[in-house]
């Protein structure tokens, strides 16, 4: 906070300053590029969605706009009472609120691991892990599908050496949405393991050696310097991972279709499909809308919890 | 520099720009696009130099697109006007372009064509690309669907004859699953809304009121198609699976998993090269079986048409492209690169596809074919079916649950056509 007050004193200053009116100008005329490329790919396509989601354009309306219709918000009623819609809400909120804390938990942990004095191949294994955020996700999904395959692949091998019986990963609507949660926490927190490993190299090395003259091992090391160093990092990472959960899209396309019984449909994979695949342009523009409120809530929610923490 | 000189380069500037705009060959002869889907694309590619040879002044420049990828792009390519000259179509897109007003109707040009007539292509499928009264396509290869099985494991359960009737159908996936040791007598995809819906048709259900403004699935022949295909699950006669569960169905039938599969001629040269040499000849094909025997036997009249879009610019030379694929010759020599059946009563007659033993069982189904429902809503309807077929099969719900929620769901469906029939009553309904 004091920070910000510093910065808003300065502006202050430039502007009241002798030749205020010339800079600001200036000012402006630098900025002016580049607000002009956000506000029309930014704020003119989130109005247009807006303005969409009121009316029921749709394959009609785009052969003959005589059929486009303003609707006011039957779109919205609509979707609360449409199952497929309530489905897909509550597959996303099980991929943000259960899908993104776990994957903060895994990279954080490879974090730690790779980050370990004592680890070897450190360099090794960073890559490793982070291998799979840039391999291609559809040949990530099909060798992911392989390894369900109900009878051949090498999960279900596993299990049935513990004397597991076979389980349908994809095929049963009980267990598609917690495979394809594993198979995206597998393949995005590379990316976040090495943020939190750029965080960790920046905790000063006296602190930990102050913790342990006062006794402090493990856990209580973790507790009490790590993580409050970490905190910034912590709720970046929170926030980014949360928005990526919210907006899953690409895996379930790929590896199941949404499918079975919709159990894997998220909202952005049934925007896609009302949008595109069945042209109704004003329920896809609707559900942007919510998925957009969504995000939002979401993001101001863990702001305010992070700072309570703080 | 004088206004006339600038007026010069101005001109000058435009006359490159529009020589660059217009899609022309190099040596002044029309250029027409063409777009093919999949393997379609691939293949017809070749055929093009027998066209261009036979038509000097005629280009031709065929673009493959993939099929996942194809009614995504048809749709853009109509908001941003960029469609080509003419195109495959899969025959339930018609009504959707037909709504779009983007198809060219064939009608006046057919009258007037040498080589081309309705009354040489099968009826039923050319019922498929006839909209309110007006032709707007012409079928270029059949898709319908029917009874593939094993024929060594029929033999060992001491079964004769394929089956005609719904009941000798059940008796055969039931001795074959007991005689045999076959864990599944028959493969109905829970991921494909084919064997649903050509059952129901079957049994006379009309799928959706006329019009196509509601559905029609809590009607009794649509219930006693869903009981008896529910009841082939029940029985254990079949796996509760989708396409993806079975990783590889041509594997799987070989190795005997199930002893039937309903599918399409494309699969005709897949088994063909992918069945193991001890069962190039274990396999055969069959119409399908009806509910009261053979004249009740009908399958959906699937397959592609090729239409022509109102927005190009050499009409002439495109329908020049049709008729010339559509002769029973081309169909004939497309048939042979690329395994599609040809919609064409004279090329049937042709000695490579009449002593066809596999085909013989398509050239019967091809009498028997029905349309689907010309709406453009067609394939969101299908994905209903899909949906509930498996929810009643996984016991989440009962046939009377389900074939409710059908028709509240697809009635939801088509709230906008009701509501433009409504509105346009008096008036030209186009």
């Amino acid at each position: 906070m004091k920070q910000q007050g510093a910065a808003a004193h300065h502006v202050e200053g430039v502007t009241k300053g002798r030749d205020g009116g010339g800079r600001q100008r200036a000012a402006w005329g630098f900025l002016a590029p580049a607000l002009a490329l956000i506000g029309v790919f930014f704020f003119v396509p989130v109005v247009a969605a807006l303005l969409l989601s009121f009316t029921d354009f749709d394959l009609y309306a785009l052969a003959d706009r005589g059929v486009l219709r303003v609707i006011g918000l039957a779109n919205y009623h609509q979707l609360l009472t449409n199952p497929d819609f309530l489905g897909a809400l509550r597959n996303t909120l099980f991929y943000g609120l259960i899908g993104g804390p776990l994957s903060v938990a895994v990279s954080l942990g490879a974090a730690l691991l790779v980050n370990a004095r004592l680890a070897p191949f450190r360099g090794f294994f960073r890559t490793v892990y982070f291998a799979p955020y840039v391999t291609t996700l559809v040949a990530a999904a099909v060798i992911w599908r392989f390894m369900l395959h109900t009878r051949y692949g090498l999960v279900n091998h596993g299990l049935g050496a513990l004397g597991i019986g076979p389980v349908d990963w994809l095929g049963d609507a009980r267990w598609a949405l917690p495979a394809i949660v594993l198979m995206s926490i597998w393949k995005s927190f590379g990316y976040n393991m090495v943020i939190f490993v750029a965080g960790l190299q920046t905790i000063p090395e006296e602190l930990y050696e102050a913790a342990s003259l006062d006794g402090a091992k493990g856990w209580t090391r973790f507790r009490h310097v790590t993580l409050p160093m970490l905190g910034p990092t912590l709720g970046f990472v929170s926030v980014i991972t949360l928005i990526n959960y919210f907006q899953l899209f690409a895996e379930p396309y790929v590896m199941t279709q949404g499918g079975p019984l919709r159990s894997t449909t998220s909202l952005v994979l049934l925007m896609y499909e009302e949008g595109f695949r069945w042209w109704r342009m004003g329920v896809a523009a609707a559900v942007a809308v919510v998925l957009f409120a969504l995000v939002l809530a979401g993001t101001l929610l863990q702001r305010r919890l992070m700072r309570e923490d703080a | 520099m004088s206004g006339s000189a600038l007026r010069r380069g101005l001109v000058g500037a435009l006359v490159i720009v529009a020589a660059c705009g217009r899609a022309r060959a190099p040596s002044g002869d029309v250029q027409l696009t063409m777009w093919a889907f999949g393997r379609e694309g691939e293949v017809v590619q070749e055929l093009m130099r027998d066209f261009e040879a036979a038509h000097p002044g005629i280009r031709v420049k065929v673009q493959q697109i993939p099929w996942m990828a194809a009614h995504e792009k048809l749709l853009t390519s109509y908001v941003g006007e960029m469609l080509p000259d003419i195109a495959q179509l899969g025959n339930t897109w018609i009504a959707e372009f037909e709504t779009l007003d983007a198809l060219a109707p064939l009608d006046s040009l057919i009258a007037g064509s040498r080589s081309l007539s309705r009354a040489a292509f099968f009826p039923g499928i050319w019922a498929t690309n006839v909209v309110a009264g007006r032709t707007l396509g012409v079928p270029w290869y059949v898709d319908t669907r029917l009874l593939f099985y094993r024929r060594d494991l029929f033999e060992r359960a001491g079964i004769l004859a394929p089956p005609s009737t719904w009941d000798e159908w059940l008796v055969a996936m039931r001795r074959v699953k007991q005689l045999t040791g076959t864990p599944y007598g028959i493969f109905l995809p829970l991921s494909e809304w084919n064997p649903l819906v050509i059952f129901a048709m079957q049994a006379g259900s009309p799928l959706l009121t006329p019009g196509g403004l509601r559905g029609a699935f809590t009607d009794a022949p649509f219930r006693d198609a869903f009981a008896f295909y529910a009841r082939i699950f029940d029985e254990g006669l079949a796996p509760r699976a989708g396409q993806q569960q079975l990783a590889n169905v041509h594997q799987e039938f070989a190795r005997g998993t199930f002893a039937m599969y309903i599918t399409g001629p494309w699969q005709l040269g897949e088994f063909a090269t992918r069945m193991p040499p001890a069962l190039r000849g274990a396999w055969a094909t069959a119409p399908m079986p009806g509910p009261r025997g053979d004249s009740s036997g009908i399958s959906m009249a699937g397959g592609s048409s090729l239409v022509m879009f109102r927005g190009s610019r050499h009409p002439a030379e495109a329908w020049a492209l049709i008729e010339w694929l559509s002769q029973p010759s081309t169909q004939l020599e497309f048939y042979r690169i690329s395994g599609n059946l040809p919609p064409t009563y004279a090329a049937w007659q042709d000695p490579l596809l009449a002593n066809n033993a596999h085909a013989a069982a398509f050239r019967t189904q091809l009498d028997r074919l029905r349309p689907l429902p010309a709406v453009p809503e067609w394939e969101q309807v299908a994905t209903k079916v899909i949906e509930y077929q498996e929810r009643v099969v996984r016991g989440v719900l009962t046939i009377d649950q389900a074939v409710v929620a059908m028709n509240r769901d697809v009635d939801r469906l088509l709230e906008k056509r009701r509501w433009i029939a409504e509105r346009g009553q008096g008036a030209d309904p186009r």
